[in-house]
């Protein structure tokens, strides 16, 4: 009885061995390694036959199943088994079983009421206005390069400095992420170029600069620029409150 | 105040999302003992009496909202489609919203499939957020849901997700998951 299964209607490997084990009536716990391999490899053959894609991750488990039938094959003298430890299934029952639950609670979403759905509130969210009035800007979106360009502008405003005095500064990226987004968290707007206080040392530009880049990173901040060579603006997009929460990421940062 | 009850209904109203106890006495300037037993009444008084509408506690505020029994009715006046999710998107989603925080990779390992495509757009629909970087090499960034996630399924709080068959059991970090939205708090 030739299969007929398409991988687009599965999300990925791991849904189509459920599949594999439940119209076979297997056990979870127990899956009939052989068949399984073997019914999934001639899908995967079936797939490339009619020269479609297949996805790298299914080709991925194929591989996986191969081995662990392998290691299934091999006699099971003590030696191997205080080498290799457990069942050599029992990492992927453990995923399937784990898969299962998220597949599970997947479709309990899916069911779940939502919003504009089933449930319609009077009210269209501000956020949403100001959405729409963005787009009709036209804003473009500003690459790396832009600013890359516009912080090289910041630099070179800079006075020259006339006397030269040798200081370790220590300055930390998060206590500038800090700064940076309790300004913007009072203005809600501002210019790229405002960040930067004229006073500033190099040092202290560019940890401006990385504090910036980390937000944007994060999603925190938008960065945009109406039309090309304007100013480039900062904006928040996260509520106000969000950024408290910011305090627990800072060490993970990795700056030294 | 004696038309305080009146007062809290035409806040959240008028409010642009859920509208939590500490901003109503915020904006009321009155002590939240006195507040709570008015907004408690309200939500009585809206379940009980038969109308299109009701109060929900929602992403730990109120917020007015229909009753899901109208809304096929409701959605012929929707302007727009709402959006189905696909499964992918759904198994995604279900994923960060129990394990949180999670990384791409841990997604990636669960769903057996490359994730970050589906990652982003749930990014960009507000539904995720950036909890912060991973601790380890490379310092992946950590995702979990946001409050428009909590507005979206209508859920008070993260706690108000479905419980999963032995899922408490089998994962322990799920207790451990940061409460959001903590202004209700």
């Amino acid at each position: 009885m030739p299969i007929q299964i398409l991988l687009e209607n599965f999300s990925g490997p791991l849904d189509l061995l459920l599949h594999l084990i439940k119209t076979n009536e297997m056990d979870i716990y127990d899956i009939r390694i052989m068949e399984i391999t073997e019914q999934y490899l001639s899908i995967i053959e079936q797939m490339k036959q009619l020269d479609l894609d297949v996805a790298g991750e299914f080709l991925l488990m194929a591989a996986t199943l191969m081995h662990i039938k392998s290691r299934m094959l091999l006699p099971s003298s003590e030696e191997i088994e205080e080498e290799e430890g457990e069942d050599p299934r029992a990492e992927l029952v453990r995923r399937l079983l784990e898969y299962q639950r998220y597949k599970e609670a997947a479709r309990l979403f899916e069911n779940m009421p939502q919003l504009q759905r089933d449930y319609f509130t009077g009210l269209v969210r501000a956020a949403d206005y100001l959405e729409l009035e963005d787009a009709a800007d036209e804003e473009i979106t500003v690459g790396i390069y832009q600013l890359a360009e516009a912080f090289h502008q910041v630099l070179s405003n800079r006075p020259k400095e006339v006397f030269h005095e040798v200081v370790r500064e220590s300055l930390s990226v998060a206590q500038y992420i800090r700064r940076l987004s309790a300004r913007l968290a009072e203005r809600k707007r501002m210019a790229f170029h405002e960040c930067f206080s004229p006073e500033a040392s190099r040092i202290e530009l560019v940890v401006t600069f990385l504090a910036m880049l980390e937000l944007v990173k994060m999603r925190m901040i938008n960065i945009e620029q109406m039309k090309e060579f304007s100013e480039i603006w900062l904006t928040l997009v996260v509520a106000p409150e969000q950024l408290d929460q910011l305090s627990a990421v800072e060490d993970a940062l990795g700056y030294e | 105040m004696n038309n305080l009850k009146q007062l809290v209904e035409a806040f959240i109203f008028a409010a642009d999302g859920p509208l939590s106890l500490d901003r109503l006495c915020a904006l009321l300037e009155q002590p939240r003992g006195l507040v709570r037993p008015v907004v408690e009444e309200l939500m009585q008084e809206y379940q009980l009496s038969a109308r299109g509408f009701r109060l929900f506690e929602i992403a730990g505020g109120y917020q007015f909202r229909t009753l899901p029994d109208f809304a096929p009715y409701l959605r012929r006046m929707a302007k727009e489609r709402s959006v189905k999710f696909s499964q992918a998107a759904l198994e995604t989603l279900a994923i960060i919203a129990y394990r949180q925080p999670v990384t791409r990779a841990e997604i990636e390992y669960l769903r057996g499939v490359d994730s970050g495509g589906i990652v982003k757009s749930l990014l960009e629909r507000n539904l995720l957020r950036i909890l912060g970087k991973k601790d380890v090499p490379g310092r992946p960034l950590l995702y979990g849901t946001s409050r428009q996630f909590l507005e979206f399924f209508g859920l008070r709080d993260l706690n108000d997700l479905p419980t999963l068959k032995e899922f408490a059991a089998l994962d322990p970090e799920l207790a451990e998951a940061e409460p959001l939205a903590p202004e209700g708090t």
